[in-house]
């Protein structure tokens, strides 16, 4: 069922820049060529009868319901497959129109049920709306003959053509008996998701929906995006929670709380209980679409495990105290008070979230720069993209992505390292399907074989199966044969970027040490693929890089990120669309933490602390001196914590205990330390070392902000009351005022009013203007007022675009002999990072436990079966995980999920870290795997503290 | 904060300078991203490692680490 309060055009809208007019229903009307006159039609507000089509799919023409009359045309075209011409007179109602719908419905509705008044899509439903719309008063063909209704025959015997309700799906039902063949849901699944999981099977009238080979659901190759619910006329296919719930009454648009594609969804309610999420047609990064997490893993945001009133305790093995807002707030602020006096004014310091919004992260590093009085603040950006704020910073002079998704429909040859986008970045990885099925190329550089190397109609051209840790390297090699075999777009670099640094560059990379067969022994890359990925890139038309954390998360991640803004300046790919680097981002608002200034040494907008002018601008803002110097980095935060300096930490919506690498070094820090102060939905891993937990609030539960990987700013608009009696920038600003730091905002309109006002990038955001345009993507100002889709162009931010020189230089992470395999980690499509969310949410039916993957030859080697469980061990501690065979691997190279915490991915990895950043080295961990049959000895002590930190929990819940 | 970590970080650094063919960049950029990107207290108990001789700490890096300004008496 599409949205209750979305108007549907029938068929995609059309590009074109030429106006074609024509005359429907005697009203002159004027549309873009290639128009189907059912859209030209819609747009003049004439409503012409359909049902196999919406403007999310292409045209199909198989409902027979939109029939039209073309004078000088014979017959009755569709005018779902007819484009408009110049000059066309059309008619939409006729007597003999009239007569074949009407016809056309009686067939319909004749293998129909009628039991609109009990089905889920009654009121919404476009088969009971055509039925009206073409005035059918009979049916006289009757269910007594073959028909897909009733599950017995009118002898009583089994009908062969009634199917059950599949409910395996735990997110939405499919009612075969409601089917009306429409082909939507198989069309959305192909043309939209790109998984092509359904199919009409059989013939006439015998064909049916069917996942797979005729599997269920749940069981079939669908990957629970509910394009095919949205999709869906009737009730065939319909949420779950809609079926519980009947239907919502309004509908407020906001943003998902997911990944960094940052979609556009319209939250359906009833009062303040949400009906369904449905993805946002007009939504500017997601077109209407979605994946299973942000139309359907809700459930976490009322979940019983929400903690709703604020905590303290002295001791973390004294039990929790609930108590009044008032007193945990006090209690913080005095403890912080104190803990500066006793240890100095740097004793604490604060951790902003990337789950939160804009205006809650730039209240809390303006928290700890104004009312601590220093620049301990940082974000989990720290532990996934900061290379990218540092590498592009330094070749293109702005710390963000170049492009908006939109971009790569101009695309040529799309050039994946380091991501999985059909996982990570679902949407965007449909949208990058779309392309690649409409022909453009694809090189992907990857240790793994991920999806995208070979999925329905898409085959890589090249994948580079590198070995970990040698991004660098590769890259390398790829720029070696670009300057050595005359690739270089001469004619940008001379116009674009500094003559000097290129010439360093050009000859740097042109050393024979970088030459793909010299490099071929250290990267694994056979030196005639790397050849042939670099003469593409560099000549196959548009070439646009698309990269993550497999990039970043390296003790190189900040060269390698240089390495890919050279290769992009060298080519000329950069500064126009369809071309471009550009970072997919983690979580939601990972843009948006470093925007806002969460970095120790930036202000909002990327600007050095020790910037004057900047500085005083603030300063006056705020009415406090502040610092000069940059403070202390998350990892610093830890070394600080273990010598005995740092003492009290602020977390709002994070859980480093579980995502930062080398957990035992991370909990000792913790527990180093006298006021943690942990503000979440839930107890996780981190406030089980924590003081004090204060509840936080759902991304349902608050008013401001998300900045997505496309640098695009979208509003969060709250739709039911925060659960624990505040919006997070609401207790940031309660524990303000209880330091003595003034902070009076009312609402966060007034918070955005206050960056824009400081930011030069963001002088002209505002919720008003974001309302107005439906989001914007910064720089937004004076120069842009409406924002910037593409940037850098004509000119880098930085003036010239600055090539860096990039030495590969291995990581000191070796396999050894009692080391001998690379562990990477990363992350699976049903569940969310730390999986705090997810794994509250039916989505545990895809991935409930994260497993070892591990090449049949290396597990053969070991005596390893499917199943086993397999003990990893690594020079920072050992875990145990059930293992998986499977040839996505390459011998040599194992890995793992990191969403359940008893896991404990994060015990294996080491404290490397990238060499600009400390952002840690998670994707290279030199390991060894064996068979095992009990857990390891850190698993027993998580599961016994665990246990316990529930126990005094409860505790609080049920006080004596 | 534990010494070993710090001379790790400051060699990570200069590990990435040393390509520079022009020396004093190198050592600048060294120099530079210390100032740029390290807490004071850091900085300074580097610097006071290094005078007690900076065993371990590779040859760029001591050189970065000898001209780098003490942070002021107000920083932390």
């Amino acid at each position: 069922m599409l949205s209750i309060v979305e108007i549907d055009y029938g068929t995609p809208k059309s590009r074109s820049e030429t106006m074609v007019a024509l005359e429907i229903d005697g009203q002159r009307i004027e549309v873009p060529e290639g128009t189907s006159v059912m859209r030209a039609a819609a747009q003049a507000g004439i409503s012409i009868p359909k049902l196999c089509a919406t403007e999310m799919l292409e045209a199909f023409g198989s409902c027979r319901l939109c029939l039209v009359e073309i004078e000088g045309r014979k017959g009755y075209p569709a005018s779902c497959t007819t484009p408009v011409s110049a000059g066309m007179k059309i008619a939409t109602q006729t007597p003999k129109l009239a007569q074949i719908r009407r016809g056309v419905m009686e067939l319909y509705i004749s293998d129909h049920p009628l039991d609109c008044l009990t089905c889920p899509a009654n009121g919404h439903c476009e088969l009971q709306d055509m039925a009206g719309v073409v005035g059918l008063r009979e049916v006289r063909y009757g269910y007594d003959g073959a028909n897909h209704v009733y599950a017995k025959q009118k002898d009583g015997t089994a009908n062969p053509l009634f199917a059950a309700k599949d409910e395996s799906n735990p997110y939405f039902t499919f009612d075969p008996s409601k089917c009306i063949a429409c082909s939507r849901c198989v069309r959305a699944c192909d043309e939209i998701q790109g998984t092509f999981a359904l199919t009409i099977q059989g013939r006439g009238f015998e064909s049916k929906v069917s996942a797979s080979q005729d599997n269920r659901f749940l069981e079939s190759e669908c990957v629970s995006c509910g394009a095919c619910v949205q999709a869906c006329p009737t009730a065939t296919l319909s949420e779950t929670s809609l079926i519980d719930k009947g239907q919502a009454e309004h509908s407020v648009v906001t943003t998902c709380a997911y990944c960094g594609v940052g979609c556009s969804f319209r939250a359906e309610m009833k009062g303040q209980d949400l009906v369904r999420m449905v993805p946002n047609k007009d939504g500017h990064a997601n077109h209407g679409h979605s994946c299973v997490k942000g139309r359907f893993a809700m459930g976490y945001a009322t979940h019983p495990d929400r903690i709703t009133t604020p905590m303290v305790r002295s001791k973390i093995s004294d039990p929790w105290r609930a108590v009044s807002w008032d007193e945990a707030i006090a209690h913080v602020a005095s403890e912080f008070r104190r803990l500066q006096a006793a240890y100095g004014n740097h004793a604490i310091g604060g951790i902003t979230s990337s789950r939160c919004t804009n205006e809650e992260t730039y209240l809390v590093q303006k928290l700890v720069r104004a009312g601590f009085g220093n620049n301990n603040v940082d974000t989990c950006a720290r532990v996934c993209h900061s290379p990218t704020g540092y590498g592009l910073k330094a070749t293109l002079g702005e710390s963000a992505g170049t492009q908006d998704f939109d971009s790569i429909a101009s695309t040529d040859v799309v050039l994946v390292i380091g991501a999985n986008p059909t996982d990570a970045h679902p949407v965007f990885g449909s949208q990058m399907k779309q392309r690649l099925r409409a022909g453009a190329r694809l090189i992907v550089i990857d240790p793994r074989r991920i999806d995208l190397v070979r999925t329905p109609h898409i085959k890589a051209d090249h994948h580079l199966r590198l070995r970990p840790g040698t991004n660098v390297a590769l890259l390398n090699t790829l720029a070696h044969v670009i300057v050595t075999e005359d690739l270089v777009n001469e004619t940008f670099v001379a116009s674009r970027c500094e003559t000097e640094a290129f010439a360093k560059w050009r000859a740097f990379v042109a050393q024979e040490k970088y030459s793909p067969e010299a490099m071929e022994n250290v990267t694994g890359v056979p030196a005639a693929s790397a050849r042939a990925a670099a003469r593409l890139y560099a000549t196959g038309g548009n070439g646009a890089i698309y990269y993550g954390l497999g990039v970043t998360e390296h003790a190189q991640g900040s060269t390698a990120v240089m390495a890919i803004a050279n290769l992009a300046m060298a080519t000329g790919n950069i500064g126009r669309e369809g071309v471009g680097v550009n970072p997919l981002r983690g979580q939601n608002n990972v843009q948006g933490s470093c925007d806002m200034g969460s970095f120790p040494h930036e202000f909002p907008g990327y600007r050095h602390v020790s910037d004057d002018a900047v500085r005083h601008s603030f300063e006056e803002a705020w009415g406090v001196p502040l610092l000069a110097e940059p403070g202390l980095r998350i990892p610093n935060m830890f070394e600080a914590a273990l010598d005995g300096s740092f003492k009290g930490l602020y977390i709002e919506g994070e859980d480093i205990a579980q995502s930062d690498p080398d957990t035992q070094h991370v909990t000792a820090a913790l527990t180093a330390m006298e006021c943690i102060v942990v503000q979440d939905l839930f107890l996780n891993e981190t406030a089980k070392f924590a003081h004090v937990f204060l509840p936080g609030s759902s991304f349902l539960e608050k008013d401001g902000t998300f900045t997505n990987a496309e640098r695009r700013i979208s509003r969060v608009r709250k739709v039911m009351e925060p659960k624990g009696g505040y919006a997070d920038w609401e207790v940031t600003q309660l524990l303000a005022q209880a330091m003595g730091y003034p902070m009076n905002y009312t609402h966060t309109s007034q918070i955005m009013d206050e960056i824009a006002r400081l930011t030069p990038t963001f002088h002209g955001v505002s919720f008003e203007k974001i309302d107005q345009l439906g989001s914007i993507q910064w720089p937004c100002n004076e120069e842009h007022p409406s924002g910037t889709p593409v940037m850098h162009v004509g000119e880098f931010v930085r003036g010239k675009g600055r090539f860096m020189l990039t030495e590969y230089v291995p990581t000191s992470e070796k396999v050894t002999a009692e080391h001998p395999l690379i562990l990477t980690t990363g992350r699976i499509l049903s569940q969310y990072n730390v999986g705090a969310q997810t794994r509250r949410t039916a989505n545990v039916m895809w991935h409930d436990e994260d497993r070892l993957e591990i090449h049949p030859h290396d597990a053969e080697e070991r005596g390893i079966l499917e199943g086993d469980w397999v003990g990893i061990a690594s020079r920072a501690g050992e875990t145990v995980l059930r293992a998986t065979l499977s040839e996505r691997m390459q011998p040599g190279v194992v890995y793992t999920t990191f969403h359940f915490p008893g896991s404990g991915a994060n015990v294996i990895t080491t404290e490397n870290s990238d060499w600009a950043t400390n952002c840690p080295e998670y994707k290279v961990t030199a390991v060894q795997v064996t068979r095992v049959t009990q857990p390891s000895e850190w698993q027993r002590r998580h599961r016994a503290f665990t246990e316990a930190q529930e126990a005094l929990l409860e505790q609080s819940v049920k006080p004596a | 904060m534990r010494i070993e970590r710090l001379i790790t970080m400051a060699n990570d650094i200069a590990t990435y300078f040393a390509v520079e063919p022009d020396h004093a960049a190198a050592v600048g950029g060294v120099r530079d991203h210390l100032k740029r990107f390290w807490d004071p207290v850091m900085r300074r108990q580097l610097k006071t490692y290094l005078a007690e001789g900076g065993e371990g700490l590779l040859p760029l890096a001591r050189e970065a680490v000898t001209g780098l300004d003490a942070p002021p008496a107000d920083a932390p």
